[in-house]
């Protein structure tokens, strides 16, 4: 059986982030021969005798005319034990805001670094970030090596640099170190001679059997979260059933739940499916729940484990990362959508703006404008029942939308 | 802990994304052709919603150029679910003289479903549709969200997309607005054949190996048809075959293949060489952009 790794790079071309990519897919033989033949052709047009790696994740006719980038673009490759989602951000502009959205679901976030220039600003950056995000592995890819002579020293020096800052990353599980050269492919696909110093395995060995997190494979002592998406009905039976997506836990027919925000007590009468009803259902499943009780229960409702349920609040502290062009200022009134509510929302407070390479808080006395990271306080319409993001990525987590122009102007997680 | 299969992490995003745009939009509506991806559609519609009703009509923008095999098919499918069909003709836009048919041997109405797709919107007021869309298909795809805003002439601006973090979509529209919802986004071609056979679902027989009189062009594989006129030097002739893709008769290329039955397929597609729309969409060909132009103007 092949299970699924979510995967997101962070970085900028002159990373090699994308002869990187193109590497993995090429030596991943994800790449098929008519995408082939199209970068080996551009290639030869632009004068070069090898294929360009960086052509295979080339942008769009829009973006090359109008000289921007897209925030986040997919790529998909497999190998007999995974099949990868690769989310690929690009590093130089709106990077916060690229990289919240592509790496939000990451079980794995890479993180190039030159190993001509080590540790910059960037590299901090992109390692606060996946913290903030709390994706579990981080791999940190030293790029570049044989410009450097393939250099133990060298990437010793860089592994201590970072491990300076490493205890700033709270939301980071586990942090690999790896020497690589994406234009030759070494320690891409296969292991390399070059660097007979390490003992490690190349990427994409490291990526097919590194640990899927705990929330991804649905731990069951974790409490159950089951956020209620529609209620089904039946005309032709009496059937009613609360139709969601486990985002943590599990659920078994007997199990005690409590339904919140109203604090119902009640009971999983049965986990239904189209194949048939469940006896244990593990996060990520969509399923169909049937409870005993005759009980409310409607859409943005929240069923819990009543021993461990989320907090259930008007008031939320949250870091924020600001994605719309207007700044965001105490006082502003917004929707705010949470697991499968929507309600409104105003900002109490703009406590501080956070540094994006240490996360430490700065004041904002102008509020918080465009990628910048922030602390705020938010009070909403109507009570949520909510969890510490460090806890559960689904039900911390949440997106402030403009009620006029209806986009989605931030992406917050709860403190 | 045993983790889930990733077929099972697919299914479960792609009926929690069909039941959120049902939970947040007022009338929605699913894109069925009969081709393999909106089969898959289907049958997460029954594990989002079953046993109610699908809360949504099934809609075709129909060609008129389509397979016999993959009408009659399409038409069977939903008779056995019990669901709405809407179908929505572009022989209707021509005689209407909405649209101008294109002549010659390279005449296609690929173009013109984008006119008849807008104004079946625009007819039934709906606000959300779904589609089989998978972002590995082409690198226009592979930029696009899940819920993907299209404004009041049906276009996608490919700056103007909201960010999507977590599985928090964004489906608020204006009037005249709607979302195209893409729940496959992040399955593969494979993923779709492993899904297919996985969950034992019908497809039409044009997916498998069979004889059919073809001839060549541009590369591909076309079938000798009433709606293509041959080319001075286009010779017919006879070849095991099957399709990768469904769309128009015009210009949708078969493969040479004698995989004739759901294992066969899933080989055969887990050792391609070649990409699916590379190997048989003639309309993808026309230039390095053309399917991000045609998504643009409105174009699924």
């Amino acid at each position: 059986m092949t299970d699924l790794l979510r995967l997101a790079t962070a970085g900028s071309v002159d990373d090699g982030k994308s002869t990187l990519i193109g590497r993995l897919l090429l030596d991943a033989k994800a790449v098929l021969s008519d995408q082939l033949e199209h970068v080996e052709q551009a290639s030869r047009r632009k004068g070069a005798t090898e294929p360009d790696l960086a052509l295979f994740t080339d942008g769009l006719r829009a973006e090359r005319e109008q000289g921007i980038t897209i925030d986040v673009a997919y790529r998909y490759f497999a190998t007999t034990r995974r099949r990868f989602v690769l989310a690929d951000t690009p590093g130089h502009v709106q990077y916060t805001r690229n990289m919240i959205t592509g790496a939000s679901t990451a079980d794995v976030a890479i993180v190039l670094v030159d190993a001509r220039h080590g540790v910059v600003e960037q590299t901090r950056r992109h390692a606060s970030i996946a913290s903030l995000l709390r994706v579990p592995h981080l791999v940190v890819a030293v790029n570049k090596m044989d410009l450097v002579d393939w250099s133990e020293d060298v990437f010793d020096h860089i592994v201590r640099d970072f491990w300076g800052f490493r205890n700033r990353l709270p939301g980071v599980a586990d942090v690999r170190f790896l020497p690589l050269s994406a234009l030759h492919g070494d320690n891409v696909v296969s292991r390399s001679d070059a660097a007979p110093w390490y003992a490690g395995p190349p990427l994409l060995e490291h990526l097919e059997t590194v640990e899927l997190s705990a929330e991804h494979a649905g731990v069951p002592d974790r409490p159950l979260r089951f956020p209620v998406q529609l209620v089904l009905r039946d005309q032709g039976s009496d059937f009613r059933g609360y139709a969601g997506q486990i985002a943590g836990g599990s659920l078994q027919p007997g199990d005690a739940v409590v339904v919140l925000p109203a604090g119902t007590p009640a009971t999983v009468a049965s986990v239904e499916t189209v194949d048939g009803p469940l006896d244990d259902a593990p996060a990520p499943l969509s399923v169909t729940v049937r409870l005993e009780e005759d009980v409310d229960v409607a859409r943005g409702d929240l069923l819990a484990t009543p021993a461990a349920a989320p907090v259930v609040t008007r008031e939320l502290e949250a870091d924020v990362c600001w994605m719309a062009d207007a700044p965001l200022r105490p006082g502003a009134r917004l929707l705010l959508k949470h697991t499968t509510s929507t309600v409104r929302a105003i900002v109490d407070g703009v406590h501080a703006r956070l540094d994006v390479e240490t996360l430490a808080e700065v004041a904002a006395p102008d509020g918080l404008h465009l990628n910048d990271l922030g602390h705020i306080r938010v009070r909403t319409s109507r009570p949520l029942a909510v969890d510490p993001y460090a806890e559960n990525r689904t039900t911390g987590a949440f997106v402030l939308i403009d009620e006029g122009t209806n986009d989605t102007v931030a992406a917050a997680m709860i403190r | 802990m045993t983790p889930i299969s990733h077929l099972r992490a697919l299914e479960a995003e792609a009926i929690h994304i069909m039941r959120e745009v049902v939970g947040e939009r007022e009338r929605p509506a699913l894109l069925f052709s009969g081709g393999k991806d909106s089969i898959v559609l289907l049958r997460l519609a029954e594990k989002a919603f079953r046993p109610a009703r699908f809360p949504f009509p099934l809609l075709h923008v129909d060609t008129g150029h389509n397979f016999p095999e993959v009408i009659e098919f399409r038409d069977r499918r939903v008779a056995e679910l019990g669901e709405r069909l809407i179908v929505a003709s572009v022989q209707a836009s021509i005689d209407a003289g909405r649209v101008v048919e294109e002549s010659g041997p390279r005449a296609s109405r690929n173009r013109l479903q984008t006119t008849t797709l807008l104004d079946a919107i625009a007819e039934h007021g709906f606000d959300a549709l779904f589609g089989g869309a998978r972002r590995d298909e082409e690198r226009a795809r592979a930029k696009e969200r899940v819920a993907s805003l299209r404004d009041d002439f049906g276009g996608w601006d490919p700056r103007r997309q909201r960010p999507e973090p977590w599985a928090l979509y964004n489906t608020r529209v204006r009037a005249g607005e709607h979302v195209r919802v893409f729940p496959l986004s992040n399955w593969t071609e494979l993923d779709v054949w492993q899904y297919i056979a996985q969950e034992r679902l019908e497809v039409p027989p044009i997916y498998f190996a069979h004889e059919r009189d073809v001839f060549r062009r541009d590369g591909m594989l076309l079938a000798v048809s009433p709606f293509v006129e041959l080319l001075p030097d286009e010779r017919p002739f006879r070849e095991s075959v099957r399709y990768r893709t469904v769309g128009d008769m015009s210009c949708t290329g078969a493969v040479a293949s004698r995989a004739t039955a759901l294992p066969d397929v899933v080989r055969e597609i887990a050792s391609t060489r070649v990409t699916e729309r590379g190997e048989t969409r003639a309309d993808d060909r026309a230039s390095e952009a053309s399917m991000e132009d045609r998504k643009v103007a409105g174009y699924f």
